[in-house]
């Protein structure tokens, strides 16, 4: 794999291998020395023109635990706040001697350009593109639905039969885009749910089954119910009237989340917003996967570094 | 040119029971026998062997696997693989005589990162080394406790350990 | 050398005659002998076109120099094949005022590659609040008849009927960018399931088709001529022939992009392929071919668009939209109408010369190509095929979207007011086409 830019690059195979590679990391956290010397003399580059202090911790943590060296770029205080160009900062990382980026960017297809514009030959990790992608969330959301349903019995599976329901701002969520191209090729049933202003064009050619309303999307007995993070101000672009109505309509209250059956799974990419998109109720609950998913975050990213950048120097031509 | 066998199914077992009255043998003490085999084929070596052990002093040993792979020293220079799990056995290696047991060895290269593997999980007493078939061209100042056979090879030349358990069949083979 | 003889060429693809180009008019036709003083054009094989007219160019001077100025514009336009341009209004200064217009009329005179009629703003500052000085920019030098805010739609209704109503009273006409700026907002390509993949804010159809309905109405409420800009999908086309169907007097461009290309070249992000109005879908492209074939839309004009390498090398939605495509126009049109059956040469000349011309009150197109007219002529090799590059610009920018494509057709010769500016299918020198204006001057004086 020379790039990780979209989960609809992903074919079964190499998501459940990902997924696999993942336990074998997870298995090296409860041992005495955590650190694999795997990519020891690798620079790993964390390029953040977005703020986002957890995933980029996440990422940092996973390429020290395999042993690179990581340089941390963040747009604050930094020449990418200052005009510079993504070409020009992706230069000089390159100069510097990157073998991986890890991008997150405000702009849709930054990775996608990052790794095809022909400006650098180093691999390139999507942390989060815009609107459209965000494929270590998917992972390791999958991880996380994966070891929760299989437990110690999780290796080479796949997500057949699993039910997903995923709420909310679809249109301007990329971790509802990477997590349907996932879930589905890993063989989930996907339900979107979500106003009709909150999805996106051409939703009916997703591999989805879209509801406008939860209750009907509830009652099919989700085997995970993932709240997606409503940006407030969407409701000042006319997407919807008003947070309390959000809330009421689509929001997983102490009465939805009552209604769930008691294995099914809480899921939200975080940061939540409590009393909005979803209640104390359903984020305290044991069904609730919040803190796994920050955990098994670590696990994924390392897989995939490893998969990335450990690999023959063949391969990058 | 043809594949040219030199051990049989029989030939194996004979060497894998051969190996695992050498290292009760070699056992000064009362050590505790840990057999870890490195995947694939090394670890299904680790099982047979420790299968035997097992029937002459029960209760003695345990066996599991180690993987390398995230470990090895020429990642860069080969396909990415994926890893195979490692199980160490609940009792942990701590103050343990580690086995490690591999199908061929060869470069050396791969037991360094055995080694290098073995000491993120803990600090056995000792370790030993244990291979089904030793073919020589060393590249580091590593040898073998336990050899099933000595098969001086040119580099050029392929040797292939095939097992039941992986591959269908039972046997070494070397080809030019 | 005096004069220009041109042998063997196709007149509009029909009948193999001569072209004699003396004193910048076209001096006969039919069977010729060369004289000494000509230089002799061997046009065999050649398609002999009238010059051609860009009634949408954006030239970038004054204030964006970096991509393109006067010079370097028109220069990409004679290689192209044209003689005429419309040069939008939205530079820096904006061109709402007769000194602007004035400035870009002047800066075309002196270099003599292309005539250059300067379009003027509809609102001061392209703001969209108060009309600009709009009599005076008619009244001026550069004689302003075409005003257009493009780049930014004159949204207020109100503003809108003023202007058509006002523009009219100089025998002008509103050439309007149809994009509703409140379902556009942020917009970034078309709308339609592949926006929704990419993540990219959606462009809908409806954004166009909604101004270009309420202004149709609004020039029969009126009585005022219209023009609709870059015609980008089905949706349009129909508002458009119901208008005609109507007797409204709206014309209608096209241009050479949204011919040939889809949205599906968004999916690499190459921000080359972004452009506004943004590329659509396969359906909107045939229907607009059609349009253009049975005349419901009037002209192709090429909405070229210099931007700076820096503009589109970057995130899609950091980058610039536009693309220049003053080179490539008459080969992508011999692609996509010519060679597919739906237009010929003649219908060619019309939607690129004769009727933006019309549009536009440029004087000396109506006639082309018979005795007495303006010697304004194009010689294309419709035998020709090249794959595309950036080596084949002349302007100052690179961004086309057609690297890497086989196109048909090349211009071998363009000839503007009797003025070779291209021969051998490349530019002529500038201090020769100065020389040569000079000299007609110094000709008719004398
Ligand atoms: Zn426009």
């Amino acid at each position: 794999m020379k790039h990780l830019l979209s989960t609809r690059d992903l074919d079964r195979a190499t998501a459940v291998s990902i997924l696999d590679i993942a336990e074998d990391m997870a298995r090296t956290a409860d041992r005495e020395v955590r650190k694999l010397p795997t990519l020891r003399g690798k620079t790993v580059v964390n390029l953040f023109f977005e703020d986002s202090t957890r995933t980029r911790l996440s990422f940092e943590s996973a390429a020290k635990r395999l042993s690179a060296d990581v340089i941390t770029f963040s747009a604050k205080g930094s020449s990418v706040s200052k005009g510079e160009s993504l070409k020009d900062t992706a230069q000089t990382l390159q100069a510097m001697g990157a073998d991986a980026i890890v991008v997150r960017h405000h702009g849709s297809g930054a990775a996608h350009l990052l790794a095809h514009a022909g400006w650098i030959d180093a691999h390139v990790l999507n942390a989060g593109d815009g609107t459209h992608e965000h494929p270590t969330q998917a992972l390791l959301d999958a991880f996380t639905m994966r070891q929760r349903r299989y437990g110690a019995d999780s290796r080479e599976r796949d997500l057949a039969g699993m039910r997903v329901v995923i709420v909310g701002d679809v249109v301007h969520s990329r971790v509802a885009r990477s997590n349907v191209w996932l879930l589905s090729t890993l063989g989930a049933e996907v339900h979107l749910v979500a106003p009709r202003t909150l999805l996106p064009s051409g939703v009916e050619t997703w591999p989805v089954t879209v509801h406008e309303h939860l209750e009907p999307a509830l009652a099919l007995g989700p085997d995970v119910v993932m709240m997606l993070r409503i940006q407030q101000e969407r409701m000042h672009a006319a997407f919807f009237p008003s947070g309390r109505e959000y809330a009421r309509e689509w929001g997983l209250t102490a009465e939805r989340f009552a209604l769930l059956g008691p294995d099914t799974m809480v899921m939200h990419p975080g940061p939540m917003n409590r009393g909005l998109e979803i209640s104390s109720a359903a984020a305290d609950s044991s069904a609730s996967t919040v803190l796994a998913q920050v955990t098994n975050g670590v696990f994924i990213r390392m897989a995939v570094l490893y998969l990335l950048v450990a690999g023959s120097s063949e391969e990058r031509a | 040119m043809t594949a040219r066998i030199v051990l049989h199914d029989a030939d194996i077992t004979r060497a894998l029971r051969r190996i695992a009255h050498e290292v009760l043998e070699s056992r000064r003490g009362d050590g505790r026998l840990v057999f870890l085999g490195i995947p694939t084929r090394g670890t299904v070596l680790a099982e047979r062997i420790q299968r035997i052990v097992d029937e002459i002093e029960p209760g003695t040993s345990s066996v599991g696997s180690l993987d390398i792979t995230l470990y090895r020293d020429d990642l860069a220079r080969t396909p990415t693989r994926a890893p195979a799990p490692t199980r160490i056995p609940d009792e942990g290696i701590d103050d343990a005589i580690v086995v490690l047991v591999d199908d061929v060895l060869y470069s050396g290269r791969t037991v360094r990162a055995a080694l290098d593997a073995l000491a993120d999980h803990g600090r056995p007493r000792a370790v030993r080394l244990a291979v089904l078939v030793d073919r020589g061209h060393r590249e580091l100042p590593i040898r073998a406790d336990f050899v099933g056979k000595n098969l001086p090879s040119s580099m050029s030349e392929r040797v292939s350990v095939r097992l039941a358990d992986v591959d269908g069949v039972e046997e070494v083979t070397i080809e030019p | 050398m005096t004069g220009l003889l041109i042998r063997g060429a196709t007149l509009l693809g029909e009948t193999r005659e001569d072209i004699r180009i003396r004193g910048g008019r076209i001096a006969a036709t039919g069977r010729l002998t060369p004289e000494l003083d000509e230089r002799v054009i061997d046009a065999d094989g050649l398609v002999a076109l009238p010059g051609l007219v860009d009634l949408h160019t954006h030239l970038r001077e004054p204030g964006g120099e970096a991509s393109e100025t006067v010079l370097t514009g028109t220069r990409a336009a004679a290689a192209g094949g044209f003689t005429a341009v419309f040069a939008m209004a939205n530079t820096s200064p904006v061109a709402d005022t007769a000194g602007v217009v004035e400035q870009v009329h002047a800066l075309g005179l002196q270099h003599g590659y292309a005539t250059v009629r300067p379009i003027g703003a509809v609102t001061v500052g392209l703001e969209g609040e108060r009309l600009s000085e709009i009599g005076a920019m008619a009244r001026s030098r550069a004689s302003v008849r075409v005003f257009s805010d493009d780049g930014r739609c004159v949204h207020d209704a109100l503003l809108m009927r003023r202007a058509l109503e006002y523009v009219a009273t100089f025998d002008g006409v509103i050439a309007q960018h149809a994009q509703e700026p409140r379902l556009t907002e942020g917009a970034q390509m078309n709308e339609g399931a592949l926006s929704g993949e990419l993540g990219l804010a959606g462009w809908p159809a409806v954004a166009e088709e909604s101004i270009i309905a309420r202004d149709v109405l609004l020039a029969q409420h009126t009585g005022a001529r219209l023009h609709v800009c870059h015609l980008s999908t089905a949706g349009s086309v129909e508002v458009i022939r119901w208008a005609k169907a109507r007797g409204i007097a709206v014309t209608a461009e096209v241009t050479p992009h949204h011919l040939l290309l889809t949205e599906d070249l968004a999916r690499g992000y190459d921000a080359r392929f972004k452009v506004n109005p943004p590329l659509r879908r396969d359906d909107d492209v045939r229907a607009l071919r059609e349009a253009l074939a049975d005349g419901t839309i009037d002209i192709v004009a090429t909405d070229h668009a210099p931007h700076p390498a820096e503009a589109k090398e970057c995130t899609w939605a950091e980058a610039a939209f536009g693309m220049v495509g003053l080179e490539s126009a008459v080969p992508v049109l011999q692609t996509t109408m010519i060679e597919t059956g739906m237009l010929g040469w003649e219908d060619l000349a019309r939607v690129m010369s004769s009727a933006p011309a019309a549009i536009g009150r440029l004087d000396g197109y109506a006639d082309p190509l018979t005795e007495g007219a303006p010697a304004n002529v194009t010689l294309v090799d419709p035998a020709a095929r090249r794959t595309w590059s950036t080596d084949d610009l002349r302007g100052r920018s690179r961004n086309t979207p057609y690297t890497g494509v086989e196109l048909a057709g090349t211009i071998v010769a363009t000839v503007h007011g009797g003025v070779a500016t291209v021969l051998d299918g490349d530019l002529r020198p500038a201090d020769e086409v100065v020389a040569a204006w000079a000299g007609l001057r110094e000709d008719a004086r004398g």
